[in-house]
């Protein structure tokens, strides 16, 4: 038997081991729990993104460990 | 202002607004994926904080159906990565029927346990090609990948799958 013709009838047990969801109608309002979801975790009025910071860290980084390349960073600013 | 505006901006009226409209078929698209009713109620609560929660990078004129897809689909693949080592096979999974009872239903456990330990983006993108027979074009819009990777995937899930049926002394052979 080929690669391709065992590929298919491993499909085919699949299929036969696992059927298609069949009960997938919502049976309840969820919107009370996303409320309170949303009340729980308020936002901060302002949030700064996870790759600002670690730009900044990288650049903190740079300036300890190689001061020299202060001026150079002033010069091209 | 239009509805998906006033989302956008934080009207948490507009908001209901959009899950009421969506979160059936949301939790439907998830149901899909993780095969349990009680972690689809929860996987949607969390997609729909997501949304909110992300609502700013949502554009008006945007299509909103396909933008919460995505992000269901996000987090129920979190969950596959997540859950895989830790949860225990469904047990009120549907059995296919099998009319000659040429798949046993040992050999049928064996089949899922060896499904359910492929990689979390392969069985998701198996599960929902193979088992729920969805569309290359819908999967790879849902996950965010094109049709070819989607194949690409799927190609890699068989044969992954065929190499653990092969461990689990599954005879690969469709009577």
């Amino acid at each position: 038997m080929s690669k391709e013709e065992i590929d298919k009838e491993v499909k085919e047990l699949l299929k036969q081991a696992i059927a298609p969801a069949r009960d997938t109608e919502l049976r309840r309002d969820l919107w009370p729990q996303l409320l309170a979801r949303v009340a729980e975790q308020p936002e901060p009025l302002y949030k700064v993104p996870w790759f600002d910071w670690a730009l900044a860290v990288i650049l903190s980084a740079v300036l300890i460990f190689f001061p020299g390349s202060i001026p150079a960073l002033l010069y091209h600013l | 202002m239009e509805l998906l505006e006033r989302f956008a901006a934080g009207d948490l009226e507009a908001f209901e607004v959009l899950f009421r409209q969506h979160q059936r078929e949301v939790y439907a698209w998830i149901v899909r994926i993780v095969r349990d009713t009680g972690i689809a109620e929860d996987l949607t609560v969390e997609t729909f904080w997501r949304i909110y929660k992300y609502r700013a990078r949502f554009k008006p004129d945007g299509n909103f159906r396909a933008w919460a897809r995505r992000i269901a689909t996000n987090a129920a693949l979190d969950h596959l990565r997540h859950a895989r080592r830790e949860t225990a096979l469904p047990e009120n999974l549907p059995c296919a029927a099998s009319p000659d009872s040429a798949v046993r239903r040992e050999e049928r456990d064996r089949i899922r346990t060896a499904f359910y330990e492929l990689p979390a983006k392969y069985r998701l993108v198996a599960t929902l090609a193979l088992v729920e027979e969805e569309t290359y074009n819908d999967i790879a819009r849902a996950v965010g990948i094109s049709k070819s990777l989607v194949k690409v995937r799927v190609f890699r899930a068989v044969r992954m799958l065929r190499k653990k049926l092969d461990s689990l002394c599954v005879e690969v052979s469709v009577k």
